[in-house]
């Protein structure tokens, strides 16, 4: 971990002001992937911004119904706020398969949507890779890829976001809210907040550099069952082979988004109408111009099966996943 | 050696609290921001009870309790925690005046080698902790519903704290005693 | 005290105290977090921080080191790099190289560590190292090797004039005229000790004299290395290691952090720590090969087998150790024509060296999966066809009995117990919801391995008593066990007994790995009673023979002294050796069990679930059945993980294990591990020591793995042979979509 400097701010705009002045500079919030990171150099900054007094944790009612979740709730509470777990089960349900109980305690929201891949040659940096090295190479494509993902990918990177909260959002399209230096707010769709790596995986969402997330917006409650299916090897505290969110109704329409599969929550909006006919029809459509390695090929059966299952449980009880 | 400059938050009309409170005693924090909360515990005030398996949070045997709440020390820098008061292994019980639940992992042999025990103790009781809260897990039912503290739910709970020895069945009769005994 | 007849009634056999159900005695000190382990240690005052630097390549030189960044970087004491130093001799039985000269073996090889006043800044100072490297080709698949592979003879149970192959009667004949065969190949993968604690060492030198507090399972085998690898006289150096965080096989040998440690406090003058960061254990240290193993089996219509032969690969550097995954094979079961043997590949991967139950753990993994699939071509119950395979002799030298073999005592009570009646012998016929539900069963093999053990018990004048002997506890139970044996032989409680252990001061004792821990050191504790005990008539003028000690008083017909009026008057010392006959040559001594699983399978994803495990061991008299019980739940459960999860990923281009950290490489979590139910028998064996115990610390692990492996195919009708069983390798075989 390089050396650096450390400022507990008390205003967004404090904060804002400092990311745009000192170069290399961070915020810090949960700290649970950064300082991961930086324990490794592969993050290095020079200047960390201390979030934490802001006043952007709680969650709040919207004008349109939905809830505005402030970036700095964490994990735990966002798992466990009454509101989410009646209207947005599928969130809690996406939380709590990530991580534990110790990491979740710790997590931010935004900083969630922030944490960088798991992909083992990112994490080592004594290989090639062209997100933590742009233009070194990228040692998974003929490497060991068992884990990483099967579409959006490109020849420069297949890394797999690893995240559960982000595809639950992403299910809802839920809306980030920003704010930067000047003052200027924004709020990006979720589905353009993590981008793919094309030629450039070292730039992983729509985040401009003086730009803080200040909270995550849910839209009005969409109503049907929620699922947050999450496949892995091991039972717990271990990434998502397949991971998918489903809202369903009983006239067996619905939204579906899968986890643990693309350099980003993927849902294929086109492809949920063929929840009518199978979960097979909606993942053949959904991972239409897939490029899986011989090592992830499984995830595409292996993504129907999940979804098979998860339409299965909507048939068989009222209990969600 | 690098700079901090610090500006933690102060109670209105009082002065800024300027120290890490651990175990009911009051410590400066460390000179160097680079001083994770799990090495300022065990190399600065020589609190090896909280043990450093991975300092990557993928083991869970640096579980602490800070305010309550159980995190990995290895995952958090000791300067964040000014204000706070961190609550070790150490602080739970002694030796010859052994906490509930430590008597309890004793009489189940819920450890073996012992280096991954301090964590799994902290982290039972930031678990419960939870349950009381009313956070769910992913094992939970009904999400609504009041939590209950089952084998299967403290399984769950406690997956981030790894045992290579295997000492997990023990543990969780440990627990199970533990619960059992009005808390 | 020499252990060449078999034991008779002795003080032992009271079981006052040995025998029985006590905590552990170091328990209070490991959940207050007051048990410090070596990285922990403050007896050597305050220690410089040496941060490990790895090397990058798997196979070359190194050219230069410019280590002038990391010497300019705040608070940095020193650096030395492998070109400092000749290449240092390695510890015995091990083949990379601990530290020193100019060419990398393996990646992830120590290159250099970096010593600053705090860890924060021997941290950052170890990234500024600037490696000019010449890299070589690497031989990396074990595979493609294989035709290069030349034979590991079992020299451990053979001797130096182990044959290549072990060879009774004729097995092709066999094989050819048998009416069934199975021939199939099975492999198992690279897995990880994965200790909890890293490898720790702590260092201060006092003129040529060096301590180090370091976290090793044989202090033993330290003392011997550490002198040899640092070049100078072994009365020079002593070694602590009384807490170890788990070692499993990974801390029988010294690896670059001791000496990392020494050699740096030796160059700065003044105490230096090291511990291996997670990220570089898992290449820079041992593990256990990736084994292929190809066995065929031969039986009559009856049930019979005709012919067993087993032939295992497994890799290693040049002079490392193969994987004895066959030997278990030459004493599990009765058949007339046999061939059995392995043969080791040269890798320029890390180290392959022991990890627990080195050898049965991998070969079990396959030979009790092709049992199961022998049982099922004979239509026979698995149980079944296995006690009818019983022998009570060693297959290849059908003179020479076991001491005591209670294997189909272990399938019987455990079938009973488990419930194994309910079982489909038909695949994939139970369902419980979403879930297929199977079970499966293994035997289980383990030697019980004779080792001179010495120890000292001391009765002070206060009347307590003190064993002191450099055995290790590394979780198994040692220091209790320790404390019942010489309880137990002077009449008082665990209580009483204060144990010391893990200093090379001390008496040398048998040490912690291959589950010769309990009985030899308990052995060696037996016999230094013997001698207080003699001590202690001889001060009263009793005969020794006729003394009986109960109830912290000494009898002798009607005379009674308390061993506290005793001590009063002087201390007394005990100390004596135990040291094994022949016996263990003329009967075979082994360790036997019988593992059942009973596991889920969703039929949708594949994943697989532990629902419920039992294991039953015969393994000699049971010291205490508290800590056995914890051996044996801890072996079970790192079967799990060698069933469903571990495997260290090689990255076969570049030379090295991919997911080398605590995420990366998955062992199993409290969700994965159901209770686990533990029989133990209680089979004393009067040949095997004269506590008549035998060590039951990797029996646990022995047949929990393929007991897994065959409930996944009586769950689901798919036999994999490849482990990990993860669930890509069931998914294409599960029932259609269209079929649930």
């Amino acid at each position: 971990m390089r050396a650096f400097t450390y400022q507990r701010v008390a205003a967004t705009a404090e904060a804002t002001a400092a990311l745009a002045r000192i170069p290399g500079a961070k915020l810090l919030a949960g700290g649970t992937n950064l300082l991961d990171l930086m324990k490794l150099e592969i993050e290095a900054p020079t200047h960390l911004i201390d979030i934490r007094d802001l006043d952007l944790a709680r969650i709040e009612d919207t004008a349109a119904g939905g809830l505005r979740i402030g970036a700095l709730v964490s994990n735990t509470d966002l798992a466990s706020d009454a509101r989410i777990k009646r209207h947005y089960p599928v969130i809690s349900r996406a939380i709590v398969s990530g991580a534990t109980g110790q990491l979740r305690n710790k997590a931010s929201t935004a900083g969630n949507l922030l944490q960088r891949n798991r992909c083992p040659y990112f994490y080592d940096t004594d290989q090639p890779c062209n997100k933590r090295l742009p233009g070194s190479g990228c040692s998974a494509i003929d490497g060991a890829s068992r884990g990483l993902a099967v579409i959006g990918t490109s020849s420069a990177c297949i890394a797999t976001y690893p995240g559960d909260l982000a595809v639950a959002l992403r299910l809802l399209d839920a809306e980030i809210e920003t704010v930067d230096a000047a003052g200027r707010t924004r709020t990006l769709p979720i589905a353009d907040f993590h981008r793919l790596p094309g030629d450039t995986p070292q730039i992983e969402t729509a985040l401009q550099p003086s730009e803080l997330i200040t909270a995550v917006i849910l839209p009005p409650p969409l109503g049907g069952r929620h699922f947050y299916l999450k496949v892995r090897d091991r039972a717990s505290y271990a990434f998502a082979l397949v991971s998918v969110a489903a809202v369903l109704h009983p006239d067996r329409t619905g939204r579906i988004a899968f986890g643990g599969v693309a350099p980003k929550p993927w849902r294929v909006e086109q492809a949920e109408a063929a929840l009518q006919d199978s979960a097979e029809a909606v993942v053949s459509i959904a991972f239409d111009g897939a490029t899986p390695t011989e090592q992830n090929a499984f995830k595409v059966p292996l993504a129907a099966r999940a979804l098979a299952s998860v339409i299965a449980r909507a048939r068989e009880s009222s209990d969600a996943v | 050696m690098p700079q901090s400059n610090m500006n933690p938050p102060a109670a209105s009309g009082m002065t800024p609290v300027r120290f890490i409170t651990v175990n009911g005693e009051q410590h400066s924090p460390p000179e160097d921001p680079r001083t994770t909360l799990l090495d300022f515990l065990r190399e600065q005030l020589d609190l090896t009870g909280t043990k450093k398996g991975c300092d990557q949070g993928q083991c869970g045997a640096c579980t602490v309790l800070v305010n309550g709440t159980r995190i990995n020390a290895c995952l958090t820098l000791a300067i964040m925690h000014v204000g706070d008061e961190v609550t070790t292994v150490e602080g739970l019980g002694k030796p010859d005046a052994l906490h509930p639940l430590q008597r309890a992992f004793v009489t189940h042999d819920g450890y073996q080698c012992g280096y991954c025990t301090p964590g799994q103790i902290c982290s039972v009781i930031g678990a419960l902790a939870e349950i009381d809260r009313g956070v769910p897990s992913h094992v939970t039912g009904d999400l609504s519903a009041p939590m209950i503290t089952t084998r299967l739910e403290m399984r769950e709970r406690m997956s981030g704290n790894i045992c290579r020895c295997g000492a997990y069945s023990n543990i969780q009769d440990a627990i199970a005693e533990f619960v059992g005994e009005p808390r | 005290m020499r252990f060449d007849e078999p034991a008779l009634r002795n003080p032992i056999d009271d079981l006052t105290v040995f025998g029985r159900p006590v905590a552990r005695i170091e328990g209070p000190l490991k959940v207050t977090g007051a048990a410090r382990y070596a990285y922990e240690r403050t007896e050597l005052g305050k220690a410089a921080y040496g941060v490990v630097v790895g090397a990058a390549i798997p196979k070359g030189r190194i050219r230069a080191i410019d280590r002038t960044a990391a010497l300019a970087s705040p608070g940095v004491l020193g650096v030395i790099t492998t070109l400092d130093h000749d290449r240092l001799p390695t510890a015995d039985m091990c083949a990379a190289t601990l530290f020193g000269g100019d060419v990398i073996q393996h990646h992830h090889q120590a290159m250099a560590v970096v010593v600053a006043d705090t860890f924060e800044q021997a941290r950052a100072a170890s990234r500024l190292l600037s490696v000019t490297y010449e890299r070589a080709e690497g031989r990396f698949v074990l595979a493609d090797e294989e035709p290069r592979a030349e034979a590991a003879p079992d020299t451990e149970n053979g001797g130096p004039d182990a044959p290549d192959i072990d060879v009774v009667g004729d097995f092709e004949a066999a094989f050819r005229a048998a009416l069934v065969r199975l021939e199939q190949t099975y492999t198992t993968p690279y897995e990880s000790p994965a200790m909890m604690e890293p490898h720790a060492s702590m260092a201060a030198w006092q003129g040529d004299h060096v301590t180090i507090w370091t976290s090793n399972q044989m202090v033993n085998w330290a003392v011997r290395d550490i002198p040899r690898a640092l070049g100078i006289p072994a009365e020079n150096v002593r070694v602590l290691s009384p807490y170890v965080g788990g070692g499993f096989g990974a801390k029988l040998f010294i690896r670059c952090d001791v000496v990392l440690a020494a050699l740096a406090a030796r160059a700065l003058g003044r105490p230096v720590k090291v511990t291996l960061h997670r990220p570089v254990i898992f290449n820079n240290t041992s593990h256990r090969s990736a084994t292929i193993q190809r066995i065929r089996l031969a039986a009559g219509s009856d049930g019979k087998l005709t012919g067993i032969s087993h032939r295992g690969l497994s890799g290693n550097l040049p002079g490392g150790l193969a994987e004895m995954a066959t030997s278990q094979t030459k004493l599990l079961y009765a058949a007339p024509n046999r061939e059995i043997g392995m043969r080791m590949a040269t890798l320029d991967l890390p180290e392959s060296n022991f990890m627990r139950a080195p050898g049965e753990a991998p070969g079990l993994m396959a030979l009790e999966v092709a049992m199961d699939e022998m049982a099922e071509k004979l239509a026979m119950d698995p149980i079944a066809f296995r006690i009818l395979n019983d022998t009570p002799v060693d297959p290849h030298v059908p003179n020479r009995r076991f001491s005591e073999r209670h294997l189909a005592e272990c399938l019987r009570v455990g079938a009973e117990r488990f419930g194994w009646s309910a079982r489909q012998a038909r695949p994939a016929g139970v369902r419980d919801g979403r879930w297929l539900v199977g079970m499966g069963v293994a035997s289980a093999i383990r030697n019980a391995i004779p080792m001179s053990s010495g120890a000292r018990v001391r009765l002070e004048r206060s009347g307590r008593l003190t064993v002191e002997t450099d055995m290790t506890d590394i979780g198994t139970g040692t220091y209790t066990i320790l404390a019942q044996t010489a309880a137990e032989m002077l009449g008082v409680t665990p209580a009483d007994v204060g144990v010391t252990l893990g200093d090379s001061n001390l008496p040398r004792a048998a040490g912690s790995g291959g589950q010769w821990g309990a009985a030899n050191a308990t052995g060696g504790v037996f016999a230094a009673c013997v001698k207080l005990r003699e001590a202690i008539a001889a001060r009263l003028g009793f005969p020794a023979a006729q003394c009986t000690f109960a109830d912290h008083h000494v009898r002798s017909g009607n005379d009674t002294t308390s061993l506290a009026e005793v001590a009063q008057r002087g201390e007394l010392i005990g100390e004596d050796l135990i040291e094994f006959g022949d016996l263990g040559k003329r009967f075979q001594q082994s360790t036997f069990g019988a593992q059942f699983a009973e596991v889920g399978v969703d039929a949708f994803t594949g994943e697989i679930r532990v629902r419920r495990m039992l294991a039953v061991c015969d393994a000699g008299r049971i010291i205490n059945p508290v800590t056995a019980r914890s051996q044996v739940i801890g072996g079970m459960t790192m079967g799990i993980g060698a069933a469903l999860m571990e495997d260290l990923g090689l990255d076969a281009k570049r030379g090295f294990f991919v997911n080398h950290d605590m995420a990366g490489y998955e062992v199993p979590v409290h969700a994965d591990v159901p209770h686990l139910d533990v029989v133990l028998l209680d089979h004393p064996d009067a040949l095997a020591s004269p506590t008549k115990a035998k060590g039951i610390g990797e029996l646990g692990m022995c047949g929990a793995a393929p007991a897994i492996a065959n409930a996944v195919y009586n769950a689901t009708g798919v036999r994999i042979r490849n482990y990990p069983i993860t669930l890509d390798k069931l998914l294409h075989e599960l029932p259609p979509l269209s079929a649930l």
